[in-house]
């Protein structure tokens, strides 16, 4: 049974990610462990690799996190978690604990797409219960912008730079939620900030689900996409209605659409809002405009094809 | 009371060990020569014989990890590795021992690559010797196997909880028959008792936070703390193993002193070539060469005033290595270096290097570095500090 999503009830729940922490204004993934955590009705037992989030909500006598959180490292988030998962399934098992409880990651694409991907595929492959969120935003913010595994093509990181030879990144992102939906796991998803019904309603169907669940979080980060402090919603929205960011789920290995929007927008006004990809709109680079909204359309295709919306957008 | 004496290998002796001792989650990751150890336990689990949940991870950078998360969770476990298995937990070990974790891990000694070697050596544990573990070695068997209780309980210990490895040698302990003595299940159990959490991570009624970042202002005094607990090991180590003789007739100290009090040389050694060497001090003492022998149990913290105590009186102290510090002196001769440097009177010291990979370790291997003792002690000339012995070219 779960709460209401309405605004009016959800503003009297108690948010479980406290004030006070450093994360910068207007950074995606406090919005995005915010809605997270506001979805889940039951106790939550919460992980975070070395990262931005881990670094900025508990700093020495301090913490944010009004649940109990754990750190160990950065490649191993997931294994971490499914370490304190199986605990509770053995101490359960013996009568010594008897409360529900969610287990869940809270992982940046570097910890997930890159260093972290190994125990999280085990982790997945092993079947442990707990909900792995990635929140995405596309580098590795709190090292200074460097290039992930989830940097979108042509974005210039500070170790893929726009310069006068490398354009910036030249790679494709991984197609993380396929990759977790390939190991068969029965819930794997794609949500933004922008849309926070879907996202909560995505939240709330995975934890309800036992068994390895996996959702990945557009996670706008204003330092790291060169784009105005305020703009972290403006940018998901655009995110998803050019595409770039589809809403999705695969539940037991079937697609579905989430959201489709009503208009489909071409890329630019997504890349313009972000100074990350200012020099593709030089001269000699348009041709990564072009390449990049291919990319797009054709993943965006290969979706509808696989799965149309039964609750389109209300 | 009637002994009943098996003959087991040291991994049977392990596994059999944890059986006892049946912990709440085990998290583990094959790697010769501990493969057969988590086999048999693997036998027990899905026998039913223990409760234990296995988490069969996909590295040891993993099992590790699952081992952290299980045990800040707030219950007992155990795991065990080898080798170039311990070298991918690095960083997980410091971890595990910075977040006070009372983690068990056996260690069947192996080398590390490059070139790749599947046998004995001490260079993974001495590795993980600066990480804040609790190390105990251990000679043959039944030492494994007592070490293994007993280090569940200095590691869950209300004054020390850290982990603790127990280290014993890949094949020619892990896989080799030997006779020892198992004590009964019940006896096993009483000994260890009832695992008590200490602000366990799944109680969700008083969440905790672990892991902070702590920089600059705190990490040094966070450190010093850690130093200090490791200081207090010794007292609960030799609290632990009184306790262990009165359940069991053995009697564990620190170290193991063989015929120091009145020799003039002395041969110190970890693990399993300490049998070899005993054998041979007592073929020499027939011959009227005053030797005796120190083997060092609990290795970190390192009892330094104690073995200078055992030392000091001698004339030469060789100190077999079964790793080496490329470009210094081995592991252990520097902690044997660094107990004596206080006294006043004080043996002059050589490091041999023996065994590394497996290479047999000899008797022939014991007289002469016995009589090269012998010969420096008459001479009072200086030898090679640091060197290799049993090379094949001098063979």
């Amino acid at each position: 049974m779960n709460t209401s999503l309405k605004l009016k009830d959800l503003i009297h729940k108690e948010m479980r990610l406290a004030p006070g922490h450093r994360m910068c204004q207007g950074c995606g993934a406090a919005i995005v462990v915010k809605m997270v955590l506001l979805a889940i009705d039951k106790p939550v037992v919460a992980c975070s690799p070395t990262g931005c989030l881990e670094v900025t909500t508990c700093i020495s006598d301090y913490t944010s996190w009004k649940i109990p959180w754990i750190h160990s490292a950065f490649e191993n988030a997931a294994v971490t978690l499914a370490g304190v998962e199986t605990m509770y399934k053995a101490l359960k098992k013996r009568g010594k604990i008897s409360q529900d409880m969610v287990f869940v990651v809270f992982a940046g694409d570097g910890g997930t797409h890159d260093i972290g991907f190994q125990s999280l595929s085990g982790v997945m492959e092993r079947g442990h219960d707990l909900l792995y969120i990635c929140y995405d935003n596309g580098a590795y913010m709190n090292t200074g912008t460097q290039r992930s595994g989830a940097t979108p093509f042509g974005a210039s990181t500070t170790t893929s730079p726009a310069g006068s030879v490398i354009p910036g990144k030249l790679q494709l992102r991984k197609d993380i939620v396929k990759i977790m939906a390939a190991h068969n796991i029965p819930y794997a998803a794609q949500a933004s900030p922008s849309h926070h019904l879907d996202l909560m309603r995505k939240v709330q169907k995975a934890v309800s689900i036992p068994g390895p669940k996996f959702i990945s979080i557009l996670s706008p980060c204003h330092r790291g996409w060169r784009s105005h402090v305020d703009d972290a919603i403006t940018i998901s929205k655009l995110a998803v209605n050019t595409c770039f960011w589809p809403l999705y789920e695969i539940e037991n290995g079937k697609t579905r659409l989430t959201y489709i929007p009503k208009e489909k927008l071409p890329l630019e006004p997504f890349l313009k809002m972000q100074g990350r990809f200012a020099h593709i709109f030089q001269g000699e680079n348009t041709w990564m405009i072009e390449q990049s909204q291919r990319h797009v359309d054709d993943e965006w295709n290969a979706l509808l094809s696989l799965g149309a919306p039964t609750d389109p957008e209300k | 009371m009637k002994k009943k004496m098996t003959a087991v290998t040291g991994n049977e002796a392990l596994a059999e060990a944890l059986r006892q001792i049946n912990p709440d989650v085990c998290a583990a990751y094959p790697i010769t020569p501990q493969t057969d150890m988590m086999q048999r336990f693997s036998d027990f689990v899905a026998d039913g014989l223990v409760e234990t949940e296995l988490m069969l991870v996909e590295s040891e950078h993993s099992a590790m990890s699952g081992c952290i998360g299980a045990s800040v969770g707030g219950g007992r476990v155990a795991t065990a590795t080898s080798g170039p298995g311990l070298a991918l937990m690095w960083e997980m070990l410091y971890v595990a021992s910075g977040m006070r974790c009372p983690i068990v891990m056996a260690v069947m000694n192996r080398a590390l690559s490059a070139p790749l070697n599947i046998h004995c050596d001490h260079s993974d544990a001495m590795g993980a010797r600066d990480s804040g573990w609790i190390q105990l070695w251990s000679e043959n068997a039944q030492e494994a196997y007592d070490n293994l209780i007993m280090a569940f309980r200095i590691a869950e210990h209300p004054d020390i909880r850290l982990p603790v490895m127990v280290c014993m040698d890949g094949f020619i302990i892990s896989h080799s028959v030997g006779v020892m003595e198992f004590l009964s299940d019940d006896v096993v159990q009483r000994f260890v008792g009832e695992f008590i959490p200490h602000e366990p991570l799944l109680d969700v009624g008083h969440p905790v936070s672990y892991g902070p970042l702590v920089v600059i202002d705190q990490y040094h005094e966070y450190k010093k703390a850690q130093s200090d607990i490791m200081d207090s090991v010794f007292d609960v180590a030799a609290a632990v193993a009184q306790e262990f003789e009165s359940i069991s007739g053995r009697r564990y100290g620190l170290f193991e002193s063989y015929r120091l009090e009145d020799a003039e040389f002395g041969i110190v050694v970890l693990n399993s070539a300490a049998g070899t060497c005993k054998d041979m001090i007592d073929e020499a003492r027939e011959n009227g060469v005053k030797v005796g022998l120190l083997k060092p149990r609990l290795f970190r913290p390192f009892p330094y005033a104690a073995v200078a105590d055992a030392l000091s009186h001698l004339k030469a102290v060789c100190v077999l290595d079964r790793s080496d510090s490329f470009g210094a002196f081995a592991p252990l001769y520097v902690e044997i270096a660094a107990s004596l440097y206080p006294r006043a009177t004080r043996p002059v010291l050589l490091n041999r290097i023996y065994g590394l990979g497996g290479r047999d370790f000899m008797p022939e291997h014991v007289e002469a570095v016995i009589n090269e003792m012998k010969d420096m002690a008459g001479l009072k000339a200086p030898a090679l500090q640091k060197k290799y012995i049993s090379l094949r070219q001098y063979l």
